[in-house]
């Protein structure tokens, strides 16, 4: 345990995180740390509890014990809106996109700007929230796009879209499930080119298995299996570890 | 973007304009009063379907309850309308004369204290509103903030209704049982049973309707009217998009109650006597099924869904009331089955293309300047 650190240092401070599903304990007493402006990848094989260690955050699914401080405020009490409103944003593996809205309106309903139900009804399309569409629209490939209905997107359309939606949230920390996943050569190409860029002046947090990737934007790599953490550190000491080549990067 | 930003696109106004020149001129010209008064006890069945347009279509709430919404309001209005009824000189036959004749019926000596408010007609109209709509906030915060939805929120409102019935029902002496509250005879001293009344009411409850599509216009486009069709796609992403999901859920299932409540109370006044068989779970269905068969996106679809479902039951159930029941619920099955958007889905898909084609076509012919405005014109319908 890294007890002696100073917890105010860091951006997001996961300690002795466990979750049990029935007994089973999908994440396991884990605790790491990530600090301001780091980019930071979980990798581990099937079932090794990534995508719930990030359902933990975002509060999607409950911790059973341990804490998770963001910024100093305790993420394990808050409901999902309020994690989002302290400054995390959450893609999903699977594009989660509103199909039957337009793509100026999937941004817009992202825009933080009249979250509760009377601010939504007083809502003004503004000069501010197209300015900021637009220029979204722009780094996400999609600005001639902007009155398409999203179920008329491809499928590497709609996962910018969704990371376009989560810029627009301006979010501290980034946390991104599998974001090059069922992307053709070039999608994956152009999506690592706009992960490049939306990655600077915020933390995030990406699982990945495409290991050139990986290579290309970790700054610190930390390597789960079976709820626990088994390696952490820069990409070379992850992938020398004899360790993680057994369970992982092995097969 | 600049086109959203309207009030009604094109065919939404054709459809507004359609809708009120039937209900403002044709109908009240070709009925007799007796049709006139039919039309309106269909249409307070409307004001059900808009709002489970908006809680339904457009946020995917499915309440299979909004009966007791509609009963709520129909009962606020009639036991003002029964107090008005019961003034001393008209109950004097009675044991205990200046209460309803049910009460008296059952012994009871004394006007309950939950009656008395409702000498006021000012807390009957809030009463109206303000009742349903508590109901339905306390309902949709023990439901919605526990993340209960689906089938399972369908369920409990089922049994709401079948909850209250049986209430209003037991509770004879206070609600008038299953006869409900009959007798109605004026408001404020002014009789609501001769035919001019009648034809006054029909054209209060036609403004009223158009007040309602109004509101619900407002708010499906205003970004709440967007958040709700998000959330009934990804309820997950406007979650985390920093909404919380269970307060926009609130707000839609409060706003169909007390557009039920409007429509109950009317019912009251138009058809001169509210019982606990439009409350229970049979009504609630039925005003699913209207819905459903107008559209249930369209707010102009929920209206004529309820006109003509409730025109053929009326002619149909007199000509074959043992035939009515099945072809009503044929009618659901085939609507669900074949056009999961109504008739305003048919409209739009198969009647709508055709006039715009019709329209291109006659304006292509003329000169070629014209050609470019009338597309430019014709884009934000689609």
């Amino acid at each position: 345990m890294l007890i002696g650190h100073q917890p105010k240092e860091f951006l997001l401070a996961v300690e002795a995180l466990t979750v049990s599903f029935d007994g089973f304990k999908a994440v396991n007493d884990l605790s790491f740390y990530v600090e301001e402006n780091e980019i930071r990848v979980i990798i581990g094989p099937n079932g090794a509890g990534k995508t719930t260690v990030l359902d933990l955050i975002c509060g999607k699914t409950r911790a059973t014990s341990g804490s998770i401080q963001f910024r100093g405020k305790e993420l394990t009490k808050l409901k999902e809106n309020e994690i989002v409103q302290a400054g995390v944003g959450r893609k999903f593996q699977t594009p989660s996109v509103f199909e039957d809205l337009t793509v100026f309106e999937n941004l817009e309903i992202s825009y933080p700007r009249g979250r509760t139900v009377f601010g939504s009804l007083t809502f003004q399309r503004d000069a501010a929230v197209k300015a900021r569409v637009e220029e979204v629209a722009e780094m996400i490939f999609l600005k001639d796009r902007l009155d398409t209905f999203a179920d008329q997107l491809s499928h590497g359309q709609k996962q910018w879209l969704e990371i376009g939606m989560l810029l627009i949230q301006d979010p501290d920390l980034l946390m991104l499930d599998e974001p090059v996943a069922g992307m053709s050569v070039s999608e994956r190409a152009k999506t690592a080119e706009l992960l490049n860029r939306i990655i600077k002046d915020r933390s995030v947090l990406v699982i990945e298995h495409d290991m050139k990737f990986v290579e290309d934007i970790a700054h610190k790599v930390t390597v789960l299996h079976q709820g626990q953490i088994l390696s952490e550190g820069t990409m070379e000491k992850v992938k020398n570890d004899p360790k993680v080549i057994e369970v992982y990067l092995g097969h | 973007m600049i086109i959203t930003s309207r009030f009604f696109n094109r065919s939404e106004l054709i459809g507004f304009v359609a809708l009120a020149v039937v209900l403002f001129v044709i109908l009240p010209l070709l009925l007799d009063v007796f049709r006139l008064n039919l039309v309106a006890k269909y249409l307070t069945y409307a004001f059900v379907a808009i709002g489970l347009v908006l809680c339904w279509g457009y946020g995917g709430i499915l309440s299979l309850g909004q009966g007791v919404f509609f009963g709520l309001g129909g009962y606020c209005m009639a036991m003002f309308l029964k107090l008005e009824a019961s003034s001393v000189e008209n109950t004097k036959i009675q044991s205990t004369p200046g209460i309803p004749d049910f009460m008296d019926w059952n012994q009871i000596t004394s006007l309950p204290l939950f009656w008395q408010p409702f000498h006021s007609l000012t807390f009957t109209i809030l009463a109206i509103i303000l009742v349903p709509g508590l109901f339905a906030l306390i309902i949709g915060t023990a439901m919605f903030k526990r993340r209960v939805g689906g089938t399972y929120f369908a369920i409990i409102t089922q049994a709401v209704a079948a909850i209250l019935t049986i209430l209003i029902v037991g509770q004879q002496g206070y609600t008038g049982g299953i006869n409900g509250m009959t007798d109605l005879r004026t408001l404020k001293g002014w009789d609501i049973r001769p035919d001019n009344a009648k034809i006054i009411l029909y054209f209060v409850e036609v403004v009223l309707l158009f007040a309602c599509i109004g509101i619900a216009q407002f708010i499906r486009l205003t970004k709440l009217g967007r958040i709700l069709v998000a959330m009934r796609e990804q309820e997950d992403r406007v979650r985390f998009s920093g909404y919380s999901v269970a307060n926009f859920k609130i707000f839609a299932f409060c706003m169909a109650a007390v557009f039920a409540a409007i429509g109950g109370a009317m019912f009251a006044l138009n058809v001169g006597f509210m019982s606990p068989s439009f409350v229970g779970i049979v009504p609630s269905i039925e005003m699913v099924i209207y819905t459903a068969v107008g559209g249930r996106m369209s707010i102009f679809g929920a209206v004529w869904g309820s006109l003509l479902v409730n025109f053929a039951k009326t002619s149909l159930s007199e000509s074959f009331p043992q035939l009515w029941l099945f072809g009503l619920g044929g009618l659901f099955i085939a609507v669900v089955l074949a056009f999961p958007n109504g008739l305003s889905g048919i409209w739009q898909d198969y009647v709508q293309p055709r006039i715009d084609r019709l329209l291109a076509m006659r304006k292509s012919k003329p000169k070629n300047g014209w050609r470019d405005n009338s597309v430019a014109d014709g884009a934000p319908a689609e």
